[in-house]
């Protein structure tokens, strides 16, 4: 693909379109927007152009399209893969600055907010007026542009499902610059296809999300938390199948093993409530009262018991629930800082497969001879595995992190999974993409792309462009 | 064997409790309680000499009826046995009036080797009970401690934190200490324990169990501390957002700290 260089009257044109003081070129970019937080790629856009409204993004793309210059859409930029790296330069519009949030609609239980708005904000507001958004990613700093762009999942999935499941509807820049809004404060909607429903995980390749209006549930009275400590890592998975059969619906079923708790430890300076068993379950619960949920999670306790689980704690104070969650949140952090680098696998396959995938991922650490670390949501079926790096040089580390992953990904396949559970394809997941959906797949994807962007200018080399 | 007694209160659960404008009394009604996170890590330091050597570790507790569920949870942490003082005539009392009664209660048995208690609560946060309750038994006592460096056969070897140092004491048994928070992570409750002690007594003890019969010395009728007003704090915490440059944040930080008189 070849595009069209910035020039300086682009960047005049830019800055008659916002004001001088939001287009930013050469070396005023912070270093910041060069990269994500895991991929490893470094690219930097040639302009960054900091927009504040929908009509800024639409007269931008709008330039854009007509003199062809890449565009890519950023967020927070807390992305694992790639998604929000100007891989062709061109312009950079962060949406930062779209961060309102716009209107609650008590009526119809819907939040209407800017994509700039971080996911912390969403549930610090409605959490204060009795209502939820229970999409609960790790990284709460994200924005909800970012969350929507990747079907961002989180700790809540087993029980609510993920961002897709809370998107009523989208106003979107289209690569032409047309503006459209898909969706409404609807409830049913089997009108057509559901474009809404496509741009959501579309990594910011068909359309930039400008406002989006999500759905809310009633707040939750109360949550308790089981911490489950088992002998070993696979005495806990294979807990998992018998917990989601007995009908009981935690918010999360989360595995843990000691080493990252440890890590984690280490990494906040604090003390995890329990360490003394190799791997544990964490389950969340939540309920109108403290009665009803100890009601439900009692039956589970003992189906852990009976499958050999040493004791189940229960956290049920706000102290004992953050004593573990925070390590919870910390996990990935602190496995990061435990290495020089290191790139992840985050697959899903089907829960009842989980416990073979686990144990096969663990027979990958001796035979590749490398340092293989993970947490996951169990519940689900998605787990986050990062092979590190360590005091291996680069070339080495990607030689193995290439072979690793091609194991592992054949491996979901056979077992019916997919590629991404939750942060995306990006530019790093590509060539697992393509493998998982072949050819034929990968044509509609890039058909499907074409028809919102034919000039391809819209974050390009991204998922299946 | 090592004879510890840990005091425990039930708490509201949440810090957005309600009071009342015209009576100044919190809005209890429907509120979920919990241990005071002070004494949880009271339970834990006990729990903790209880893995290292033969204890025998009883819980005491004054309070409502209901209070008898932070009982039930220190027996799902592993405390050993459990005493409610729960009468009437015990409402509406303050601190001196609680550590008096505590101090009968626990004197109505033979008095422990060593009293734990958590530094503060908090819904009171006075951090006086404890003290007044060793002054109470005519026993020493230690506050604000932050480890336990050893346990003897006839005392106790601990840090105490002081305001501008640490001071290392012992003090012999019976004897008395409150610790600060994070002295240990408390240890979570357990399943297994709520089962086994599912059925375990939780006995009540009530003024008349008491040696001092005198009524004026519990409840309201004891306390010489009178509540005139509770309110919620005000809050005027305002937040301001820059954007800048490094270079020019810090000029703006400098220029604000010189404004405020900060520096």
């Amino acid at each position: 693909m070849t595009y069209k260089t910035i020039t300086p009257e682009d960047i005049n044109m830019l800055k008659s379109i916002v004001s001088d003081d939001r287009v930013l070129y050469e070396g005023a970019i912070s270093e910041d927007y060069s990269h994500d937080e895991l991929s490893g790629e470094e690219h930097f856009p040639e302009v960054l152009v900091k927009a504040n409204s929908t009509e800024e993004v639409s007269q931008i793309m709008t330039y854009a399209f007509e003199n062809n210059i890449p565009v890519t859409p950023r967020g927070q930029g807390t992305g694992l893969v790639g998604g929000s790296v100007a891989l062709f330069g061109g312009i950079m519009i962060d949406l930062n600055n779209m961060n309102q949030i716009l209107e609650l609609d008590e009526e119809n239980l819907t939040l209407t907010v800017q994509p700039g708005v971080m996911l912390m904000e969403i549930s610090k507001y409605v959490e204060e007026r009795d209502l939820f958004y229970p999409p609960d990613p790790g990284e709460k700093s994200a924005s909800i542009g970012g969350n929507i762009n990747t079907n961002a999942g989180g700790m809540r999935a087993v029980k609510y499902g993920v961002t897709r499941d809370y998107v009523r509807s989208l106003e979107v820049v289209l690569p032409n610059g047309e503006v459209m809004e898909f969706g409404g404060k609807v409830v049913k909607n089997s009108s057509g296809y559901s474009v809404k429903d496509l741009i959501v995980g579309s990594e910011g390749t068909l359309g930039i999300v400008t406002k989006a209006v999500l759905r809310l549930l009633p707040l939750p009275k109360t949550a308790i938390s089981l911490l489950i400590p088992f002998p070993d890592l696979f005495a806990a998975i294979e807990t998992v199948p018998r917990i989601i059969k007995s009908k009981a619906i935690p918010t999360a079923i989360e595995f843990m093993e000691r080493d990252v708790i440890l890590a984690s430890e280490e990494f906040l300076g604090m003390q995890f409530p329990d360490s003394s068993a190799d791997a544990y379950l964490l389950l969340n619960f939540d309920g109108n009262s403290k009665e009803e949920i100890e009601n439900i999670y009692e039956n589970v306790a003992r189906i852990c018991l009976d499958a050999g689980a040493e004791d189940v704690l229960i956290a049920d104070t706000q102290e004992r629930k953050e004593a573990i969650w925070k390590a919870r949140g910390a996990f990935l952090e602190a496995i990061k800082a435990s290495t020089t680098d290191m790139d992840e696998c985050d697959v899903v396959v089907p829960r009842n497969k989980i416990a073979e995938f686990v144990k096969f991922a663990d027979t990958l650490k001796e035979e590749f001879d490398v340092r293989i670390m993970g947490f996951g949501h169990a519940g689900d079926g998605n787990l986050h595995l990062y092979v590190l790096k360590d005091a291996m040089d680069k070339t080495a580390f990607t030689e193995k992190l290439s072979a690793v992953f091609d194991r592992m990904y054949t491996k979901a396949r056979e077992l019916g999974g997919a590629v991404s559970g939750e942060h995306g394809i990006g530019y790093a997941k590509k060539p697992f993409l393509a493998e998982s959906l072949g050819d034929s797949g990968m044509n509609l994807l890039a058909a499907i792309k074409l028809a919102f962007d034919p000039k391809r200018i819209l974050n390009p080399g991204k998922v299946c462009a | 064997m090592i004879r510890i007694t840990t005091c425990i209160k039930q708490v509201p659960g949440t810090t957005k409790v309600e009071v009342d404008e015209k009576t100044g009394v919190l809005k209890r009604d429907g509120i979920e309680s919990k241990m005071n996170p002070y004494d949880l890590y009271a339970l834990e330091t006990a729990l903790k000499i209880k893995e290292e050597r033969e204890t025998e570790l009883t819980v005491v507790s004054m309070g409502p009826p209901q209070a008898e569920d932070v009982i039930r949870e220190a027996y799902m942490m592993g405390a050993d046995k459990g005493l409610l003082l729960s009468d009437r005539k015990f409402a509406g009392a303050d601190v001196l009036s609680t550590a008096y009664t505590l101090s009968q209660g626990i004197a109505a048995e033979e008095l422990p080797d060593l009293i734990i208690c958590g530094k503060q609560t908090t819904d009171g946060d006075t951090a006086q009970v404890g003290p007044e309750i060793a002054e109470f038994l005519n026993i020493p006592h230690v506050a604000n401690v932050t480890c336990i460096r050893e346990v003897k056969a006839d005392g106790i070897v601990v840090d105490m934190d002081l305001p501008n140092a640490v001071e290392t004491v012992e003090a012999a048994f019976p004897c008395l200490i409150t610790v600060e928070k994070g002295i240990h992570q408390p240890r979570l409750p357990s399943f297994r324990l709520k089962m086994a002690t599912r059925d375990r007594e939780v006995p009540v003890l009530s003024m008349k169990d008491f040696t001092d019969q005198d009524e004026t010395r519990y409840g309201l009728k004891g306390s010489p501390t009178q509540v005139v007003r509770i309110f919620p704090p005000e809050t005027d915490r305002e937040k301001e957002t820059w954007q800048g440059t490094g270079p020019e944040l810090a000029g703006r930080i400098h220029e604000k700290l010189v404004a405020e008189k900060f520096i």
